[in-house]
């Protein structure tokens, strides 16, 4: 058995060695030619004139093209047709690109971008919900509504009734290595592109699109990215346009990179919220009804705005079984970057939503917000009797918080230490500690139902070696690693005989993005229906050989048992091949009983739930609003984890990235609209001191009740959430220094906890 | 331009027309060497980290993203390819990385790698301030710091102790490579317009994100002699080429709560290679070393030619962006006096670690007969340049320590200071921060509450 192994990441040798290859990496032709946007300083307005004299003339530069070399402009979009490449006449955003500067090297086109004149007639900038909604400026025809029960009677016969608000931030992705592209143009205007980019298949079509050609003259190809986070879902289309656009201009290989400072500036991020509630509550605590009113700042372009919001609004529940809801969620056109997916793609954002509901509601009935919590969990899926459907129709029959909750509880020693906590805040003036347990539960599946398939290509040499291509993109999750060890399983084989290479849309065709969670689920599938098809033959092959059952050969310990004789795996391979047995196989999986109709908000988007708790203490400064994390519990449901050491680094991951969101990385936009955090020098994700010094994260090991790949479940974004405890443990820590509710925003810097503090004392 | 150096153990000479071409793009571009990754391209991030060894033989973290090939003449650099024995035998650190999963994407894997190497070949063992300059967007970093815990014990492989280079100036260059403070002093006064580069990682920041054109250079690695620190009977004295590292340890047995600061200025890679001088006489409001300076009573030394004068550091710095400081003129050293350590100082930042202040207080405050007799407050951060905050000052003066006395030099603190608005904290917060620094002050010495989040247990 491969399945269930902590084995290492399978790039980990090449990882530590310097010898990975990514996009940047990989050497080009000689002549190869360099990429940079020049880009508008403007946020809003029309560009009237652009004088590109002194680009063309700098040092290096091959050509420059603006919007009037290229007609038809390209798209770029994954969603409307509303990306053009380069402006087109109207700025929406600053870091907008105006024009295209090819050079021989990337210096020469970096320094060259920065030496045009445009001349910009400006208008104000829509950058705040509140312009956006006084301009009537947003997407999807206005709000969506989501109505499960009469709210409004629920809400007047509630015992107690209170209302409040949440902000909370957007994210820039930082995955370490920005965004890249390389275009090797081939014969017959055919085109090869490699792309740091979660989603091959749409790098292909857009190249496709732009450079007038069908899907099968443009091949799409990635090896490994250096971190997405959903980042490069569809950012990385601009890139890749360009190098194509370029290198079919020159005849030329073209590249491209953004600076770190032009990846912040250009590229769209995490979508930021504003959620405020009205909740109808009793006197212990549950919850009988809640309104919720959802703003989001889209960017300029729609993007995946639709969807993520979407996704925003089916985490309004989270884990809590809320009898009566409505959902009002506004998608607002602003004059700054196109928000984009980022790990959970609204979920966390939703789900941040409730989880505030909770803690409020618990201060005013002057409960354990953990109490109050677990008072309106769903039902565990062993009293499903007792009921558990979402706001939008779907049964819940998997819930398992309240049993992992409790376990967590008790682990972490929660009680005992809520009580310390509360003496040693007694004692001390100066800081203040505070602690928080909270859930997740996250659906997994495409809301978009028809991306929940995926393909795969598997060869067996005759030399027993086994190749395979999937559709699903390796960005550091251990998406291949999980899936040699399905292959290796299947075949009963050592894992070291597979070998994954680039994801390849001429190997595996119509991929979906490696996105919401799904890459082990789809691809896993995929790979082990076409692992089978090849093991049944080479079966059925040796089973005529030795005159048995098929049925009855066994694939293990890299050999092959048949009727009392045994076979290396090699020589099985071997003896298939001389008898001209078929050795290659493609595979496919669709996720079944599925169903979502997006207008009516109703069905049954997500195959199942993935489940975790975590429990944070944080200790604050009260006189500067200073904090740190001191330490984490987490229990987390991997299903029956396909690799426990890769989920685990999940877990621990997201957990990071996610307490990053809620704390230190805060965008600032200037009131031009220029984003002022554009480099790790000023956008502070988490490092190394900031983990907690006590970390403890296990795994619930409990099978998917779905037939998933070995039971096992998606383990991509839901830890990300456990990023809320240490929020709302600050929080915790912040109603010790005074009366009242804190009622803090996100991210909570020292300034914001400094704030929420002066407003309690 | 020909600049020596050993790399991954053999001898090298790169050969560059751009006396500012970067470490990172010439093992990238012209070396084929795309082991050591570009992540921010401004000394932030830590991917491009690379291990420098001089003539101390002292392995070194260093962003190559910001270090120009003059500054390596002579030395030593390994990269992450250069780690692993012929054999393909890992170093401990990248085979303790493997087993411990602490790759995930593996871009910022040979950064670091490298980082950790060198830590380990020093025995440094503070592994979360090791790699605090290396970020990872992926693990979370735990099972890196359980990588470099596993790895400690393990013996130093010998490539890591790099035998010193033979003399080896750089060649046929049209900048200057002084080996001397005199050197420098006579060239400088020559040409009073050109660009001194000591540890580049602000100047580097000109070149890789402003494309400022520099003119002429002055490389200063060579200056040896404006490196030390020396701790006389009346004085402490820190050469203009010390770096904060150096600094760092060298200050910690007289000053710990600089010392601390210093921890925080930035990460290992930044105070490897970042002057004490360079810090001083760029003349930012938000530098690290001058508030406790200032607090300190430290006095600048500045030399032209042969003219030297001497000031109180706080007299150096005039307006936002302008020092007292003539062309051709160059800081040539800064000296403490001698004084029981009274010296506390506060650094608030977005991130705890390796990052920029939004404030940054310092605060020297001697008690004679339970009063204080010369208080001294100095705050970065909050004014166009580091500045004494003589109002607080004074409401702190002859003064015994009490909550009351500490309230009136926090309100005294708003005749002192208008802050900024930036992408690090609003004025309004600045002042209120600035102010609870001096408030909590008044716990100072108190054992019977927390003061430091650092010390705080779970």
């Amino acid at each position: 058995m491969s399945v269930a192994k902590p084995l290492p990441h399978e790039s980990a040798r090449l990882h530590v060695t310097g010898t990975a290859r990514y996009t940047d990496d990989i050497p080009a032709p000689a002549g190869c030619l360099h990429l940079a946007f020049g880009l508008s300083e403007v946020a809003h307005g029309t560009l009237d004139a652009l004088d590109v004299s002194a680009v063309r003339a700098a040092p290096g530069v091959v050509a420059v093209l603006t919007a009037e070399d290229l007609d038809p402009m390209p798209d770029c979009s994954p969603s409307l047709h509303d990306e053009p490449l380069l402006c087109t006449g109207e700025i929406h955003y600053a870091g907008q690109p105006l024009y295209l500067v090819v050079a021989d090297s990337h210096l020469a086109a970096r320094r060259a971008a920065r030496l045009h004149r445009a001349e910009v007639t400006e208008r104000d900038p829509v950058l705040t919900i509140e312009q956006a909604l006084a301009a009537e400026a947003w997407f999807d025809g206005g709000p969506r509504v989501w109505v499960d029960g009469d709210v409004d009677a629920a809400l007047t016969a509630a015992p107690h009734r209170l209302s409040g608000q949440i902000e909370m931030g957007g994210q820039e992705h930082f995955y370490l290595e920005g965004q890249a592209a390389l275009a090797l143009p081939s014969e017959a205007g055919e085109m090869h592109v490699l792309t740091s980019t979660q989603h091959p298949t749409e790098i292909q079509h857009k190249v496709a699109d732009a450079l007038g050609l069908p899907m099968h003259a443009v091949r799409s190809e990635v090896r490994r990215m250096g971190g997405g986070f959903g980042g490069k879902e569809s950012q990385g289309n601009a890139l890749a346009v360009a190098c194509a656009v370029a290198a079919r201009l020159t005849g030329r290989a073209c590249r491209m990179r953004y600076d770190r400072d032009d990846d912040f500036v250009v590229t769209g991020k995490r979508h930021d919220f504003r959620i405020a509630y009205d909740v109808g509550h009793d006197d212990r605590g549950r919850v009988l009804a809640v309104t919720f009113r959802h703003w989001t700042r889209c960017g300029w372009s729609q993007d995946l705005s639709l969807p993520v919001a979407d996704r925003a609004m089916l985490h309004a529940d989270n884990a809590y079984d809320i009898p009566v809801m409505r959902i009002e969620s506004w998608r607002l056109r602003t004059n700054t970057q196109s928000a984009t997916a980022f790990r959970g793609f609204g979920g966390p954002q939703g789900m941040l939503g409730i989880e505030r509901v909770m803690d409020h509601v618990a201060h005013a009935v002057g409960r354990d917000p953990l109490e109050v919590r677990r008072l309106n969990f769903y039902a565990d899926a062993r009293d499903a009797s007792k009921g558990g459907r979402t706001h939008y129709g779907q049964q819940v029959t998997d819930f398992c918080l309240n049993a992992m909750v409790g376990k967590l509880a008790e682990t972490c020693d929660y009680d005992a230490r809520r009580k310390a906590i509360a003496d040693w805040n007694a004692a001390n003036p100066l800081l203040k500690r505070g602690i928080a347990l909270t859930p997740v539960k996250f659906g997994i599946s495409f809301t978009l139902t028809h991306l929940n398939q995926a393909g795969a290509l598997v060869h067996v040499y005759a030399d027993g070696s086994i190749h395979l291509n999937h559709g699903g993109t390796e960005m550091g999750q251990g998406l291949h690693s999980k899936v040699v060890q399905v292959a290796a399983d299947r075949f009963g084989c050592d894992v070291a005989r597979v070998k994954i290479t680039a994801t390849d849309t001429g190997k595996v065709p119509n991929t979906s993005a490696t996105a919401a969670s799904s890459g082990a689920d789809l691809n896993g599938m995929a790979v082990k229906a076409a692992c089978d098809t090849i093991r049944a033959r080479m079966a059925d092959h040796l089973a005529a050989i030795h005159q048995a059952d098929p049925a009855d050969v066994v694939f293990a310990e890299d050999a092959v048992r048949v009727a009392g004789a045994e076979y290396p795996f090699e020589k099985a391979a071997a003896m298939a091949y001389v008898a001209r047995v078929p050795l290659s196989s493609t595979g496919f999986y669709a996720t079944p009983d599925i169903s979502w109709d997006r207008e009516a908000g109703q069905g049954r988007p997500f195959f199942y739930f993935a489940y975790g708790a975590a429990c944070s203490e944080v200790v604050i400064d009260r006189l500067t609003g200073e904090n740190r994390i001191l330490r984490t519990d987490i229990l987390h449901d991997a299903g029956a984890s396909l690799n426990p050491a890769l989920d685990m680094g999940q877990v621990e991951g997201g957990f990071v990235q996610g307490a990053g969101w809620l704390t230190t990385e805060e965008l600032v936009w200037d009131h031009a609209g220029r984003l002022r955090t554009h480099a790790p020098s000023t956008y502070k994700i988490p490092c190394a001191s900031d983990v907690p010094p006590v970390f403890n994260v296990t795994l619930w090991d409990d099978p998917n009740r779905e037939e998933t790949i070995y039971r096992s479940k998606a383990v991509g974004e839901p830890p990300f959430m456990h990023g809320i405890s240490v929020f709302l443990a600050l929080s915790d820590a912040v109603t010790a220094c005074g009366e009242g509710y804190p009622a803090l925003d996100a991210p909570a810097t020292a300034e914001r906890v400094l704030g929420a503090v002066h407003r309690l004392e | 331009m020909e600049i020596p150096f050993r790399l991954n153990g053999e001898d090298v000479t790169a050969t560059t027309d751009d006396p500012t071409a970067t470490l990172l793009d010439w093992l990238r571009g012209r070396h084929g060497l795309t082991g050591t990754k570009e992540g921010c391209n401004e000394g932030d991030c830590g991917a491009c980290s690379v291990i420098v060894t001089g003539a101390d033989g002292a392995p070194r973290a260093l962003n190559a993203c910001i270090l120009f090939l003059p500054q390596l003449a002579g030395r030593a650099v390994r990269t992450v390819e250069g780690l692993a024995e012929p054999d393909g035998t890992l170093h401990p650190v990248q085979q303790a990385m493997v087993d411990l999963h602490g790759s995930q994407c593996g871009f910022c894997t040979p950064g670091f790698v490298t980082t950790m190497a060198a830590a380990h070949a020093r025995g440094d063992t503070d592994d979360a301030d090791q790699i605090a300059g290396n970020l990872c967007r992926c693990t979370g970093y735990a099972p890196i710091l359980r990588a470099a815990r596993a790895a400690r014990d393990a013996p130093v492989p010998d490539l890591m102790h790099e035998p010193a280079l033979p003399a080896s100036p750089v060649r046929g260059s049209d900048h200057f490579h002084p080996q001397s403070g005199d050197e420098l002093a006579e060239w400088y006064a020559a040409h009073p317009d050109a660009t001194l580069v000591a540890g580049a990682t602000d100047v580097g920041l000109w070149v890789t994100k402003q494309f400022r054109p520099l003119g002429r250079l002055a490389f200063l690695a060579g200056c040896d002699d404006l490196r030390g620190v020396t701790v006389a009977e009346d004085a402490i004295e820190i050469g203009a080429m010390c770096d904060m590292e150096t600094l760092r340890h060298a200050i910690a047995p007289h000053f710990p709560a600089f010392a601390e600061l210093l921890r925080r200025y930035g990460s290992v890679q930044v105070r490897n290679a970042a002057t004490i001088g360079g810090n001083i006489a760029n003349g930012s409001p938000i530098g690290d070393s001058p508030p406790p300076l200032i607090a300190l009573g430290a006095t600048l030394h500045l030399r032209r030619a042969d003219d030297r004068r001497s000031m109180p550091l706080e007299d150096f710095f005039l307006d936002y962006g302008k020092q007292d400081r003539a062309p051709g003129e160059f800081v040539e050293r800064v000296t403490i006096p001698r004084q029981p350590d009274t010296l506390r100082c506060h650094k608030l930042s977005k991130r705890f670690d390796q990052d920029i202040s939004a404030v940054c207080g310092a605060f020297n405050l001697p008690l004679v007969d339970g009063r204080f007799a010369t208080p001294r407050v100095a705050f970065g951060g909050m004014a166009g340049t580091p500045k004494r905050a003589p109002s607080a000052e004074v409401a702190l003066a002859g003064q015994a320590p009490s909550a009351d006395t500490f309230r009136r030099a926090a309100e005294a603190l708003a005749q002192d200071f208008e802050p900024l608005t930036d992408m690090r904290a609003s004025a309004d917060y600045r002042m209120r921060a600035a102010q609870g620094m001096l408030l909590r002050l008044a716990y100072d010495g108190d054992d019977t509450v927390a003061h430091d989040l650092i010390g705080v247990r779970a």
